[in-house]
């Protein structure tokens, strides 16, 4: 029997009157995961956007792959690197992943495999956390409200998971997307209609609601009692000439093998990713352009303007572009359908304004080492009276031009 | 000058009046849900904000402060029990002169706040940027540049919130979440947003 016979075959049982009728939202996502939904869409989708929802989300979550594998190796490789440089280390390490890996693989961080082995027993366990958490809130409030289970969860959950540091608690892990999910978007009624972006809504309650861990002074590694100094913090303390004296260049802060969340380290993978998105024109150029030239017009307005005090404002626009979260959040968080401006012109002034308050964040706030979560939530506050302005303007331009 | 700069942004982003201190709600919250009201309303807190501080701080100094009174030949007397009073009193007497003007030349403004204007007399953070100032020892430049950032930053915070309501009329809302519910929950998680200036040293 197939699986398009037997999804049939299974069909009455969750339609109206059938036993099952509750759990019609969770079939059909089941059913629209495997084949093209039998109902096609014959007006807009979403209110202001024309694209079918549930392709393009699909889209954006495997133009995330890239990151994601690179990522996975990436914690491996730099957990191998440390625990090769110490035997006590490795004696003391008590997680359960470690034991795991050791079956699967062995610990020689100059072997692909056994990185990301490594990698994968700590990016997985987020993951599946994230996913069952946020999805047994999703299936929940679609059962409930009767809205269908949509795939913009698929690249919430991924872009959450992936902004998480690998030794995060996992418990942690599934208050944030509880919280991302719910608040953030549930109760605005689903998809589409939410002001927040979702994924950076949990990251930030996590942000904010465990400092300790999550404040990003410290390295994020999965090596227990291992610590150093993050880019940005020593961009903070010192410059750019303590983040290279602390062992990073800009070549492996680009190619991403540095400490960091699972995603957000290696520049080159995301900027793959996201010129796919760019080129299949699901992420918009303009906010993308704009969020770069916000960046670059700060970073060199403060370069000019100098200080002694803070080195911060020394920091060129390509350190800002490669270190910390910059390239993730330019490519996959602002760029969100739903939360970002909706108008043209908008979208270019919401980027630029996310540009510039990500370098204001990083260099004149010395309680947050990184901006970019901070500098997007902040831009979707204000999407929506950029895009009042807008629409204003042109009525306005239009009127004059029929007097 | 760079001191009065950085008092400004401070009181508008940092401790910004609706999002850092949550005050004023119930005008926050009551006429957030157009954009051109919203802005209106933002305006007219600005205008009173910049008369009334600067206007109770030259009370407090010259009248009410322990020993303000030294230039009447009275050194000893401390009046500043009567603040609460004399602070509610100018704003009521500045809020009725500014509705009485706004009545006479632009009518659209007056009509559209409605019962709100006269309620600005009693909003916490008319009254708060008073207190403020008091608490904080502000002089008369200080506190003129606070008046307008405090009344900035709430204007700026209402423009924003009717922004949000205004995109969330397409929002599907479970049913007892629906007005108020939702309105504090918005406000919740924009004041999240604004927590990226917190710790912002000028």
């Amino acid at each position: 029997m197939t699986l398009r016979s037997y999804l049939d075959s299974l069909e009455h049982h969750f339609e109206k009157g059938g036993k099952h009728e509750k759990w019609y939202a969770l079939y059909e996502a089941v059913d629209t995961f495997f084949y093209r939904p039998r109902l096609v869409t014959r007006t807009t989708a979403h209110v202001r956007d024309g694209l079918d929802l549930k392709r393009m989300m699909i889209t954006v979550w495997l133009c995330t792959f890239p990151a994601m594998f690179f990522g996975m190796w990436n914690v491996g490789y730099q957990a191998n690197t440390i625990l090769a440089g110490s035997s006590e280390l490795m004696a003391a390490q008590q997680d359960w992943q470690i034991g795991l890996i050791g079956m699967l693989a062995g610990f020689d961080p100059g072997s692909v495999w056994d990185n990301f082995v490594h990698g994968a027993a700590y990016f997985l366990p987020i993951y599946l956390v994230t996913f069952v958490v946020g999805g047994a809130w999703e299936v929940l409030f679609a059962s409930i409200r009767r809205h269908e289970v949509n795939e913009g969860f698929f690249v919430t959950s991924v872009l959450f998971a992936l902004t998480c540091p690998p030794s995060v608690p996992l418990w942690q892990v599934a208050l944030g997307i509880s919280f991302g999910v719910v608040i953030g978007k549930e109760v605005f009624g689903g998809t589409g209609k939410n002001f927040l972006n979702p994924a950076l809504t949990g990251r930030a309650f996590m942000f904010f609601a465990y400092p300790a861990q999550m404040s990003g002074d410290a390295v994020w590694t999965a090596v227990d009692g291992y610590t150093g100094a993050t880019p940005l913090a020593n961009a903070a303390a010192g410059g750019v000439d303590q983040i290279v004296s602390g062992g990073v260049s800009w070549m492996s802060a680009f190619l991403g093998t540095i400490h960091g969340s699972v995603g957000e380290t290696s520049a080159l993978a995301i900027l793959i990713g996201g010129g796919v998105l760019l080129i299949m024109k699901i992420a918009s150029w303009r906010i993308v352009l704009g969020v770069m030239i916000g960046m670059i017009a700060m970073s060199l307005l403060f370069n000019a303007i100098g200080s002694d005090t803070n080195p911060m404002f020394a920091m060129p626009w390509y350190w800002h572009l490669v270190v910390g979260g910059f390239a993730f959040g330019m490519m996959f968080m602002a760029t969100d359908p739903v939360s970002a401006s909706m108008t043209n012109t908008g979208k270019w002034i919401f980027g630029a304004f996310i540009g510039i308050m990500v370098v204001l964040i990083r260099v004149v706030n010395p309680a947050f080492p990184e901006g970019m979560m901070l500098a997007i939530l902040f831009g979707n506050l204000c999407a929506p009276l950029i895009d009042h302005f807008v629409v204003q303007a042109n009525i306005k331009r239009r009127l004059a031009r029929n007097v | 000058m760079e001191h009065y700069i950085s008092l400004f942004v401070r009181s508008v982003f940092i401790e910004n009046m609706a999002l850092a201190f949550f005050l004023g709600m119930c005008t926050f919250i009551a006429i957030s849900k157009k954009v051109e009201t919203a802005i209106g309303l933002g305006i007219a807190v600005i205008v009173v904000q910049t008369i009334t501080v600067p206007a109770n701080n030259l009370i407090y100094t010259w009248l009410l402060r322990d020993g303000a009174l030294a230039w009447a030949g009275l050194p000893d007397v401390d009046l500043s029990f009567l603040g609460l009073l004399s602070y509610i009193g100018v704003i009521a007497a500045i809020v009725q002169i500014l509705e009485m003007l706004l009545d006479k030349f632009v009518p659209s403004l007056y009509n559209a706040l409605g019962v709100f204007l006269p309620l600005i007399t009693v909003n916490c953070a008319i009254m708060a940027g008073s207190l403020f100032m008091v608490e904080r020892d502000y002089n008369l430049a200080e506190s003129t540049v606070y008046g307008i950032g405090s009344g900035a930053s709430w204007a700026l915070a209402i423009a924003l919130l009717a922004g949000i309501r205004e995109k969330l009329k397409y929002s599907d809302v479970p049913e007892g979440l629906q007005g108020l519910g939702i309105t504090f929950i918005t406000i919740g998680l924009m004041s999240l947003g604004f927590m990226s200036f917190s710790g912002v040293q000028l």
